[in-house]
């Protein structure tokens, strides 16, 4: 009697562990689909070169169609912004940027090689920083804030006349120093949290962080439109909010720490398409 | 500088044609829920969208909160002489945004 009761026990525990690992088989499976399905969409192939994968490959279908489409995708509110800009008189000089530039299409390839070396601040000037100096110097006006409507929107119009060049970011000469230190910091620990941005970018990209598939943290979409801020932001916006997440402290946009961070993470992303202005989540 | 909504009407169709309107208005879309600095955020979204041609409405929408930011609408309506397709979209505060769109049927 005792040998039967022991027996049953038996019985049912392995039938238990077998439902288990049954269990686990299929969470496997669904979790592996989630990755694979997404990388089997046939329009990866232009998002990736080499062993490069641009953030586009971790978005979902519906963000994919979001961008693909130009009306759908919001972020043209602000490229247009941007196009009234251009041809807008602003400042004591009585220009615009199409006083000196004449057409946006000149400033094709732009993008694609921002940040650059300033030979005069003898430091490296990202494209909104650079914006800056010439409202400030060539037509007089204001500087804009750095996360304005105004500021985004231009830098993603100037952004979109490059859309589809591959990234061509130069780190020879002066600039190797700043490439240095933007790299030392992306593998640098900080916060309370004591995460490096190589941390989930590198060592876990390709998991999962939640309900979120981390990518590897490919700059060559930027100003983007992300779903979660619901308005487009610049790269500086982003690597705040990394830092945030992380629970360390901030640095301002466009200081140089972040423009380091920018040369580095933009020189890594060499050779995939300019996409400015994507749609990430 | 101000946003501007986004309207893409077909320039030109065939009479009788079931043509498709695309609409997207930047807005910020409050949902009176959200807190900041220990306040709550009064409500504050488009509640009403209404596209007419020649005068005649031919779409419109209630909104109501846990719309996102920056509405897009698109909708299918045919069309069998030319004229103005007019779009007007009315915020909590009784502001209204207006566009237009000239069609040319053949």
């Amino acid at each position: 009697m005792k040998f039967n009761i022991w027996g049953k026990i038996s019985i049912v525990l392995s039938c238990a562990a077998m439902m288990m690992v049954a269990h686990s088989a299929v969470a496997e499976m669904k979790k592996k689909s989630e990755l694979e399905r997404r990388m089997a969409d046939p329009r990866n192939s232009k998002y990736t070169v080499g062993d490069k994968k641009s953030g586009y490959v971790y978005m979902t279908t519906m963000t994919r169609d979001m961008q693909d489409d130009d009306f759908s995708n919001p972020a043209f509110v602000w490229v247009d912004i941007g196009k009234r800009n251009w041809s807008k008189v602003d400042g004591k000089a009585g220009k615009s940027c199409a006083s000196c530039h004449k057409d946006a299409s000149s400033m094709k390839g732009v993008m694609a090689k921002y940040p650059v070396y300033d030979k005069k601040l003898k430091k490296m000037v990202a494209l909104q920083a650079k914006i800056n100096m010439h409202r400030k110097e060539k037509m007089g006006a204001k500087p804009w804030k750095w996360e304005s409507d105004d500021m985004n929107g231009m830098a993603a119009f100037i952004g979109l006349q490059s859309r589809g060049m591959p990234m061509n970011v130069s780190i020879s000469g002066p600039a190797k120093k700043f490439y240095d230190k933007g790299k030392a910091f992306y593998y640098e620990r900080r916060g309370l949290l004591d995460m490096a941005c190589k941390h989930c970018h590198i060592d876990n990209a390709e998991k999962m962080a939640r309900s979120n598939l981390l990518s590897w943290g490919m700059p060559n979409g930027f100003p983007t439109f992300r779903l979660k801020w619901q308005k487009i932001g610049s790269l500086h916006r982003r690597f705040a909010g990394c830092n945030k997440q992380i629970r360390a402290k901030p640095f301002k946009r466009g200081s140089p720490e972040y423009t380091n961070l920018e040369l580095y993470l933009k020189h890594r992303a060499n050779g995939l398409p300019v996409e400015t202005p994507s749609v990430r989540n | 500088m101000a946003k501007k909504p986004r309207v893409k009407v077909p320039s030109s169709a065939k009479k009788g044609e079931v043509i498709q309107i695309k609409t997207l208005a930047p807005h910020k879309m409050e949902t009176g829920r959200r807190k900041s600095k220990g306040k709550l955020v009064p409500r504050m979204i488009i509640n009403k969208f209404v596209a007419k041609f020649n005068g005649k409405e031919v779409f419109s929408t209630d909104m109501h909160p846990a719309i996102s930011a920056n509405p897009y609408f698109s909708f299918y309506t045919k069309v069998s002489e030319s004229g103005t397709f007019e779009f007007s979209w009315t915020d909590d505060k009784g502001k209204t945004v207006k566009a237009s769109r000239k069609i040319t049927v053949k």
